[in-house]
């Protein structure tokens, strides 16, 4: 059974008076365990199906199974509920809580989504952080870390709550090529050993070419070609 | 509760600057207020006590239409014996009530057998005006302290005694009218002297009630009034409402209520002034609150909308809009909780530093009055939980703002 279904769905914005459609009559299926990437120019819709596929937006039209929920029409508590339980988000800003250091933020979903006991959360917290290679720095803030040691964060904690799907919206914009490509290992490396899906948006070539799957957005259409990695 | 207090208590020392501003603001506000309320509400409570352990007593019962002619003191309006034996037992039923005093208010001419002066008098019995004006020997700053007063002697009020310059032991003649028109006159010696206090019967003087009555050739014992003590005086409200209640039943020759009841507040101008302290402690307050709910409000919006990406971010996680709202009333509530504590903290050691210090100030004709403020619990509490309610209060329009945010609008944010 296909992690992620859409069947034609298309989404459309107001700007104004105008109507812009964003996604036009989508298809696509993704396989558990899958490390997909999604690719085009900018403008072409990436971000907007990434977030329809990780609830924070609903298509307009057509249906979308998430881990076999029909999640068009959750309301704000449940399509929240659904993310928290379901879903792992990278950003390309890395987006960690300048408050709390490294294990602080990879705990905070385990303690303020999931609540997961004390114990169960200092274990989960120690093992992600030999996983990504950051335990040297668990006790540090956000602000005393590299772009890529924050991003290595943002991967243990979007993988914290075990979550079947990871998205990544342009999780290496904001990286050297070095770093990048070692990101995009770590991520990989975490579908092997977690099993979790991967989903991300790039328009950098070099790192497209990572993915097992590839699909292609060009003014809101979709077309799927594959990649140049062997998923085993 | 834990991991939302931690996360807010460090997103408030994000912005140490601000929130060290807005503590103080609080803190400044707290402090003010509390100075104010322990300061003019000793000053009020004083007043008071002085008014009605002195002078006055907690309330008073006269014959029906008595306090609204009590500036001539009608001789004809006072209570006859039998009307004074009914109060009297409701009086003595009542658990509420300590003691009761009757007197006999008369005007007279003072004469020193030089000079001759007009003068208000209390015709009381001395044990039953003690009990019930327990403060009232300790105004006599002249003379014999020992018994309040003696059959053939007179307590003059200070103003008297310096304007008609006489002491105590001095020989004086008293002469007054009687209800029928009749004049008396009859001679006193002044046991002693009494300090003035602010307000009506303030500079009176006092003599005994039987002396009073040989004065006026009473042939019955009647009586003007009747002052009161109360166990507690916070019950007086309800003590008043039981007498008014029970006083209305006994009725005079027309049918009409033979009495009427008043509190110390309506008998003494004081209450003006304790009005408006109280007046003025009421706008202390909503200064306070406004303090507080604009700093905090001003504080509140700046934080959420520094922290858009933040509240996307955390959202798009999976927290709950509860949660996300959660996290930033407990911002608020720990501004208001530490501006309270450190306020209250400040006010505690200053009304320490003014009660050594024992600042003294006048009031009317009176002087060396001391300022000895004081801070009770319920003081604090009250403006505490004003200060912590209204800083929550202040958080919940940006904390609702940012836990309905849309996460992707959020997540754009730049």
């Amino acid at each position: 059974m296909s992690l992620v279904h859409a069947n034609n769905i298309s989404k459309t914005y107001c700007a104004g008076d105008v109507e812009v459609n964003a996604i036009k009559e989508v298809d696509f299926a993704i396989e558990p365990a899958s490390f997909v990437s999604f690719v085009g120019p900018s403008g072409s819709g990436k971000s907007t199906l990434l977030n329809m596929i990780g609830c924070l937006d609903f298509p307009s039209s057509g249906t979308l199974e998430v881990a076999g929920t029909e999640v068009r029409h959750l309301d704000r508590k449940a399509a929240a509920r659904f993310r928290g339980e379901n879903i792992g988000f990278i950003f390309q800003d890395f987006n960690l809580i300048p408050v709390l250091t490294v294990e602080e933020n990879i705990e905070y979903p385990l303690l303020m989504v999931q609540d997961w006991t004390a114990a169960k959360r200092q274990e989960r917290i120690k093992e992600l952080l030999d996983e990504v290679d950051i335990s040297a720095q668990a006790k540090k803030y956000p602000h005393q870390l590299s772009g890529g040691q924050k991003q290595r964060v943002a991967v243990a904690r979007a993988l914290a709550t075990h979550a079947k799907l990871i998205l990544a919206d342009e999780p290496t914009a904001n990286l050297d090529h070095d770093t990048a490509y070692r990101i995009i290992d770590l991520m990989k490396k975490m579908r092997d050993d977690y099993k979790s899906t991967f989903i991300f948006s790039t328009h950098d070539p070099k790192i497209m070419d990572a993915a097992e799957i590839i699909y292609t957005l060009e003014d809101g259409k979709l077309n799927k070609q594959s990649g140049s990695s062997n998923h085993e | 509760m834990n991991k939302i207090l931690k996360i807010a208590a460090r997103n408030l020392l994000r912005y140490q600057r601000r929130t060290l501003l807005t503590t103080l603001l609080i803190t400044i506000g707290v402090t003010a207020m509390l100075l104010f309320v322990s300061t003019s509400g000793s000053f009020k409570t004083m007043m008071v006590g002085q008014i009605t352990d002195s002078m006055l007593g907690h309330f008073q019962i006269h014959r029906k239409g008595y306090v609204s002619s009590i500036d001539s003191l009608p001789l004809t309006m006072n209570m006859k014996p039998q009307m004074v034996d009914k109060v009297e037992s409701i009086l003595a039923k009542h658990g509420e009530v300590e003691a009761w005093s009757p007197r006999i208010k008369l005007g007279a001419m003072f004469s020193n057998f030089a000079e001759t002066t007009n003068i208000r008098l209390n015709g009381v019995d001395p044990e039953k005006e003690v009990e019930a004006c327990p403060e009232l020997p300790k105004r006599i700053i002249a003379g014999n302290k020992e018994k309040l007063i003696e059959r053939g002697k007179i307590l003059i009020p200070e103003l008297i005694a310096k304007g008609m310059k006489v002491k105590p032991g001095d020989a004086v003649v008293l002469v007054a009218t009687n209800k029928d028109g009749s004049v008396n006159g009859i001679n006193f010696v002044i046991q002693g002297v009494l300090e003035g206090i602010s307000g009506p019967g303030g500079r009176d003087g006092y003599m005994h009630i039987d002396d009073a009555r040989e004065l006026l050739r009473m042939e019955d014992n009647e009586i003007s009034e009747i002052a009161i003590r109360l166990k507690n005086p916070e019950n007086l409200k309800h003590v008043l409402q039981d007498f008014k209640e029970n006083l209305s039943q006994l009725k005079n020759q027309q049918g009409k209520a033979a009495f009427e009841v008043h509190g110390w507040d309506k008998l003494s101008p004081f209450a003006n002034i304790a009005n408006m302290i109280d007046l003025m402690t009421l706008f202390i307050k909503v200064m306070l609150v406004s303090i507080v709910l604009i700093s905090v409000m001003n504080v509140m919006i700046m934080a959420v909308y520094e922290r858009i990406r933040e509240i996307g971010t955390i959202s798009a996680m999976g927290t709950q809009p509860g949660t996300i709202l959660k996290l930033f009333i407990t911002e608020g509530l720990l501004l208001g909780i530490v501006g309270a504590f450190i306020g209250s903290l400040i006010s505690i050691a200053i009304v320490f530093g003014l009660q050594q210090a024992e600042f003294s100030f006048s009031f009317g004709r009176q002087s060396g009055l001391v300022l000895y403020p004081e801070l009770a619990i319920k003081d604090i509490l009250v403006a505490s939980i004003m200060v912590i309610v209204v800083a929550v209060l202040a958080s919940l329009q940006p904390a609702w703002k940012a836990s309905r945010m849309d996460p992707i609008t959020a997540l754009r944010h730049v």
